[in-house]
């Protein structure tokens, strides 16, 4: 899988629904080959996991994947993708996680049967190492029931094995919560691609001889705590945005390795990957605003490959049950870009409005423009290893917010401007060699909350 | 004499070095250390948390400003014990069981500090039983639960029932937070107290100390 270039070197060619390297999984399931399809995520609502609840658990999942699937043939979608995100405990205990694949595989297995429904099961589980601080990312039971839970889903009946990797998470949060660029960069730059070897390393060995294809890992615990902290109010929108882009590198490191895409739906900064990494995209936006709120609704769309919910939980509207509405919504969707991708030129007229509605009105959607990410995704290419990567992520993107805001193109408001001068000068301190950083940031993090050993390092 | 100004501005800009040391020289002036905390470092803190609410403050500058408290508490909190005044009261804070975010825990608690508050906290991934035992063992009246998952709020109406079976309940008072609470929730599971963000929750911890039983 090449990551060393963009694969997609103008702007023409880079589109909702094509990618340079798409992915067949499932049942007949091409994805990145010409049609966007819907992804959809659904959850339970308030409900303890244990055992005196499992059956009502089991019956829940089984009437959710019964209804979409349902309404899928009904809507006579092209294609589709389901994930199936556990939830903590069903990682803890893989025969929980495991038990509702089956439920769920054998669903959709059945109306691929009865109905010539094109889908497939993608599967998340939990990075449980994130349970204690410090975490222990390579022994421990936590990692011992993830290990047994990846190895055992391509046989429950995952078409697609994903994970939300954790690792270096615990010294990121310290530095978003303060805006410590430098230690965030140290998280994304330095330890999480270091973790993401080591655990990719299991996840193919898991998928190896198997048909479960290894899909994406997504710095949601990174990029998106940052995006809703700043929805929130609770920090800057431009550093938001910084860390997006700076989460690039990390996801970079999973396809290297051998992930084949498509990428996790919360990973907004899946257009980058399909520039550098050639692999097929999930996306959301303002179709995941039932689970949380965003500034980049539309241009999250503008070049995905599967268009996706986040999560929705089974609660009941008036018409059906919301994970079924979310599909409908996601469906129609993908009809109308379908439709528009029969042009190239209609295509890309789609594509341009989804970016024009919304990158003018907030950083952390302006550095998703295509035009941007091409830009950015060349300078990222340049560099030879991953912080360098990271660092150079940030810079890029600062550089490319400042200028959009000196000419008019995007607002910024006033109490944020002082952050993109503080943010400017970290990033220009942050050192030229990894083990420059790696000594400046050792002292400073405890070891309560981190363990240097766990990534290599001491 | 000491500028209770200049302190006052230190805590709002996060100056730590300048903190400690205008309340060094405040103390050597023998200012009394309630009256300098209630007077001058409360209300600093208390307009950093309405800054923030007011969204001119981002949480960065509000940590940094709970820095610079926390540094002029550290001259001040022996001198208060010794003279025996208590803290604005003792809470246990903890994301509940199952639950492993931390974030909105870890404002809450630098903000309840801020805010003259002793806090222990116990981290995530909290049980029940945790929270009897620092209510118990280490006399904290009030207790503070976070929750961000839909499937993780039940185990909060699961530390007031251990409570109450632990004969506690009635000199405990329950403050919840979190994405997914809301006020309705709060009532639902008895707890005493719900705030959506972190400077209310020093307001409402403020409310409830003051409701916590003398004998407690």
């Amino acid at each position: 899988m090449p990551v060393s270039q963009p694969t997609i070197p103008r702007l023409e060619e880079f589109l909702f629904g094509h990618a340079r390297c798409p992915v067949t999984c499932g049942n007949h399931l091409e994805i990145g080959a010409g049609t966007v399809i819907p992804e959809v995520n659904f959850t339970l609502q308030a409900i303890e996991i244990c055992p005196e609840n499992w059956a009502d658990i089991r019956e829940q999942y089984s009437l959710m994947i019964e209804d979409l699937c349902r309404r899928a043939v009904e809507l006579e979608v092209p294609g589709i993708l389901f994930e199936f995100e556990t939830l903590p405990p069903m990682t803890v205990n893989p025969a929980w996680g495991l038990e509702i694949t089956e439920i769920l595989s054998e669903t959709i297995d059945r109306f691929h049967q009865s109905h010539g429904l094109r889908a497939a099961l993608r599967l998340t589980p939990n990075d449980t190492r994130d349970h204690r601080r410090p975490p222990r990312m390579r022994s421990g039971p936590f990692w011992e029931g993830m290990v047994e839970f990846l190895h055992k889903a391509p046989h429950a009946g995952a078409d697609l094995l994903a994970i939300e990797s954790t690792g270096g998470k615990e010294v990121s949060d310290e530095g978003l919560m303060n805006a410590d660029l430098k230690k965030v960069v140290f998280a994304l730059g330095v330890l999480a691609p270091r973790d993401m070897e080591y655990l990719w390393g299991e996840i193919l060995s898991a998928c190896e001889g198997t048909d479960t294809v290894p899909s994406g890992d997504t710095a949601c615990g990174f990029a998106n705590t940052a995006m809703v902290l700043a929805d929130r109010n609770m920090l800057p929108k431009v550093f938001a945005a910084v860390i997006r882009v700076a989460s690039v590198p990390r996801d970079l490191v999973a396809y290297r390795v051998g992930a084949r895409g498509p990428s996790k739906d919360c990973a907004y900064e899946g257009p980058y990957l399909k520039a550098l990494a050639g692999v097929p995209i999930s996306m959301e936006g303002r179709t995941a605003a039932c689970a949380h709120l965003s500034h980049v609704g539309n241009i999250a769309q503008a070049v995905c490959d599967c268009w996706s919910n986040e999560s929705v939980q089974k609660v009941r509207l008036l018409s059906a049950d919301a994970p079924t509405v979310s599909l409908e919504q996601l469906a129609y969707d993908c009809r109308l870009m379908n439709v528009a991708g029969q042009s190239r030129e209609d295509a890309r007229k789609l594509r341009d409005w989804l970016v024009e509605s919304d990158s003018a009105l907030d950083p952390q959607a302006y550095v998703l423009r295509p035009d941007v990410v091409l830009r950015i995704a060349s300078e990222i290419a340049r560099e030879p290893t991953p912080y360098l990567q990271t660092r150079r992520a940030a810079r890029a993107a600062l550089r490319e917010i400042n200028r959009a805001f000196e000419e008019g193109r995007l607002r910024i408001p006033d109490r944020e401007r002082r952050w993109l001068e503080r943010l400017a000068k970290e990033a220009e301190e942050l050192p030229d060699r990894e083990e420059d950083l790696i000594a400046e940031c050792l002292p400073e993090t405890s070891r309560e909350t981190f363990l240097p050993e766990e990534y290599g390092l001491s | 004499m000491v500028d209770r100004e200049k302190l006052y501005q230190a805590i709002l800009t996060g100056d730590a070095k300048s903190a400690r040391a205008l309340t060094e020289e405040a103390l050597k002036e023998s200012v009394d250390p309630k009256e300098l905390l209630d007077k001058t470092l409360i209300p600093a803190m208390d307009e950093v948390g309405r800054l923030f609410e007011t969204n001119e403050y981002f949480v960065p500058e509000l940590l940094i400003s709970a820095r610079a408290m926390k540094s002029a508490l550290e001259l001040i909190k022996p001198l208060l014990a010794e003279k025996g005044a208590e803290p604005a009261g003792r809470v246990a804070i903890g994301t509940v069981k199952g639950d492993l975010h931390d974030i909105g825990k870890n404002l809450v608690a630098a903000m309840l500090e801020g805010g003259g508050f002793e806090v222990v906290d116990l981290g995530v991934d909290v049980s029940p039983e945790a929270f009897v035992t620092a209510a118990k063992d280490k006399g904290a009246s009030i207790i503070a639960l976070s929750a961000l998952l839909t499937t993780t709020m039940p185990a909060m109406k699961k530390v007031v029932a251990a409570l109450e079976e632990a004969g506690i309940r009635e000199r405990v008072k329950v403050m919840i937070g979190g994405a997914p609470i809301t006020q309705r929730y709060a009532d639902e599971i008895g707890a005493d107290g719900y705030s959506d963000n972190a400077s209310g929750a020093v307001a409402l911890a403020r409310s409830l100390a003051a409701k916590v039983p003398a004998a407690a």
